[in-house]
């Protein structure tokens, strides 16, 4: 066993404990970090890959990314920092069934198929050969990448932003009911009816839910 | 370190992002669950491209494909969630009932 595979056993090792541990601690920043660490290891096996550019990229985007959900978790979730124990799950049963099935129909695939095995020549210059790729014969689709990006950007903006051009889109808005003429189907959220008096009147547009 | 070892390290994720996905109720949560499985998605495209494409600079290409729709789905997930809360203070898959009907 070389040092190449010692270190891929530990990353990869790494990378499914604090993939699994996301999901079972209780705080939600930890489980933020904990991904993280779970994408620093993946980066590194890409590193040990030969594929530096992609490998650091992966772990700048992630490392940002990370620090945006932690800064999400704390302004949405309740109990950010996880001081009383929590398990917020649904149908848990059937997602590990789900999980476990994933993986082993994905692993019997993997080992029933004769992979390629034509390995990347040592010494090949990758990340020159990515440059001249991306701003040559693949320009289309990165700069397609680029666009896309972008339209992401407006439709977050749009969708974030507080009111449309012509106010609350859903105001005077009322969900149908169950049968013509009846009570609104669904339920109605509870904090709604407090929550509008006490806040700056910018969600009472829909405050008449339920009646 | 085999392409099939990498291969088998990238299902790992996926199975563990799928069951972080369906079980999750917070959406935060949610789309960490997301993460993870396209986190295996591009190790895997990694892997192929480095251990069974002989290094093809197309492979890289597809992989920066990939953390193009990581940086989409997170972009949109949380301005969803903003959108969302906005309008029905809601955080958890469980407060948006009305979609159901």
């Amino acid at each position: 066993m070389t040092i190449v595979d010692l270190a891929f056993v530990l990353l990869a090792a790494v990378a499914i404990l604090a993939g699994w541990r996301v999901f079972v601690t209780d705080s939600m920043v930890r489980a933020s970090f904990l991904l993280l660490v779970s994408f620093i290891a993946v980066a590194s096996i890409m590193l040990l890959l030969a594929a530096p550019y992609i490998g650091v990229a992966t772990i700048f985007m992630m490392a940002v990314e990370m620090m945006v959900m932690a800064l999400f978790m704390v302004a949405f979730m309740m109990n950010p920092a996880g001081l009383n124990p929590m398990m917020m799950v649904h149908q848990n049963r059937l997602a590990i069934g789900a999980g476990v099935a994933t993986f082993v129909g994905l692993t019997i695939a993997i080992v029933m198929t004769d992979l390629p095995t034509r390995e990347l020549h040592p010494g090949t210059p990758v990340i020159h050969d990515l440059g001249i790729e991306l701003l040559g014969p693949s320009m289309l689709i990165f700069e397609s990448a680029g666009v896309t990006l972008l339209a992401a950007m407006i439709a977050t903006v749009v969708m974030s932003a507080r009111s449309g051009r012509f106010g609350p889109s859903d105001e005077g808005s009322r969900p149908p009911g169950l049968d013509r003429d009846g009570a609104p189907a669904g339920r109605v959220p509870d904090a709604e009816q407090d929550d509008n008096k006490s806040n700056d009147g910018n969600v009472d547009a829909h405050g008449n839910h339920g009646v | 370190m085999t392409l099939m070892a990498v291969l088998i390290l990238a299902a790992a994720l996926i199975g563990i992002g799928l069951y972080g996905a369906l079980s999750q109720q917070s959406f935060v949560m949610l789309m960490m669950g997301f993460e993870l499985m396209l986190n295996g998605v591009l190790l895997a495209v990694i892997g192929f491209w480095a251990l069974g494409t002989g290094g093809s600079p197309k492979g890289q290409l597809l992989a920066i494909v990939v953390m193009a729709v990581m940086a989409v789905e997170m972009a949109v997930g949380f301005a969803l969630v903003t959108a969302v809360y906005r309008r029905r203070q809601a955080d958890t898959i469980e407060g948006i009932g009305t979609l159901k009907q």
